[in-house]
């Protein structure tokens, strides 16, 4: 019998082929299909991904050094190090949290360079607990920051949390301005679950205890 | 439960992480001292306000500008030959 059975010849170097489109992939996350793109020369897919998250990395960069300039080139320069080091990323974690690491590496090489006499780590002025204890029980008004314009707002929150140490500052930024999950916070930031938590309540209460006199209900100098 | 160790369940309170016999303590403590109620709202307002507020802005001209030169960057390396996967 000659009737010959026509198989798909399947490449195990390209399981996946993207043009089919049929191939059930639930395993592989769009991030990663880009990134495997991107590591066979396609420019389009890593573009993609620059375009995805370069707004995340800047305003990460841009919460830790607290200066454009840097964030710009540290933006920059996390892409193109991601870049480099594509065939690292073996997509145990999330792509973003891998970028949002190197981002937070470059920031703070940044600030040590800044302040070449201190030494700027993610552990700095974490040890002590000042102006983490509520001392303000003042209630705020109601949607408080609407009394301000949008750039006065901008601004006061600026001012507020550049005067966290950037310890603190980065745990804020991902977690509760960036949106990451602890775990993801911790895995970013080379800490631990607990040390994570512990940060991100002292942060929130100091950035809470120096926003009050902004917010609160009364003696608000308008 | 007093003032301290409620402070120490903030975290896992806000992140809905807490058991049901400490969400129990937690509510019952913030029931009934005042001061605890304003934290929690005020951070709760803090943290709003930060993720609410655009404190940075990232226009798209910057975006753009931004994402060209990581391109060039990385095509100057060779290892872009512009290879069509899609
Ligand atoms: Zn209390």
């Amino acid at each position: 019998m000659a009737l010959q059975t026509t198989t798909v010849a399947k490449d195990p170097q390209h399981p996946i082929d993207p043009a089919a489109g049929a191939v059930p992939q639930p395993e592989v996350s769009p991030d990663l299909m880009l990134v495997k793109q991107a590591r066979a020369g396609d420019s389009g897919a890593f573009e993609q991904l620059v375009m995805q998250y370069e707004r995340q990395i800047f305003r990460t960069a841009l919460h830790i050094t607290q200066n454009r300039e840097d964030a710009e080139d540290i933006t920059q320069d996390v892409f193109f190090k991601a870049f480099q080091k594509l065939n690292q990323f073996q997509g145990n974690s999330k792509f973003s949290t891998w970028l949002v690491r190197i981002a937070v590496n470059e920031s703070l090489m940044r600030l040590r360079k800044r302040r070449s006499s201190k030494t700027v780590s993610i552990d700095q002025d974490v040890e002590t607990d000042g102006g983490s204890i509520p001392r303000d029980f003042a209630e705020w008004r109601p949607n408080p920051e609407q009394n301000y314009s949008q750039a006065q707002l901008a601004e006061i929150l600026r001012r507020t949390i550049a005067g966290l140490p950037p310890g603190f500052r980065t745990v804020f930024t991902l977690r509760d301005i960036e949106n990451l999950s602890t775990e993801e916070t911790a895995a970013a930031l080379g800490l631990s679950v607990p040390a994570v938590k512990s940060r991100l309540l002292r942060a929130r209460l100091q950035l809470r205890e120096r926003l009050s006199r902004y917010f609160r209900r009364n003696e608000a100098s308008e | 439960m007093n003032c301290t160790e409620f402070l120490s369940k903030l975290t896992d309170y806000f992140d809905g992480q807490i058991d049901p016999s400490l969400l129990a303590e937690v509510k019952a403590h913030l029931g009934t001292c005042h001061h605890c109620e304003v934290v929690v709202d005020t951070t709760r307002k803090t943290i709003d306000v930060y993720r609410g507020a655009a404190a940075y802005e990232f226009p798209q001209e910057l975006a753009d500008r931004l994402r060209a030169a990581v391109m060039e960057r990385c095509r100057a390396t060779g290892k872009l030959p512009d290879i069509k996967t899609k």
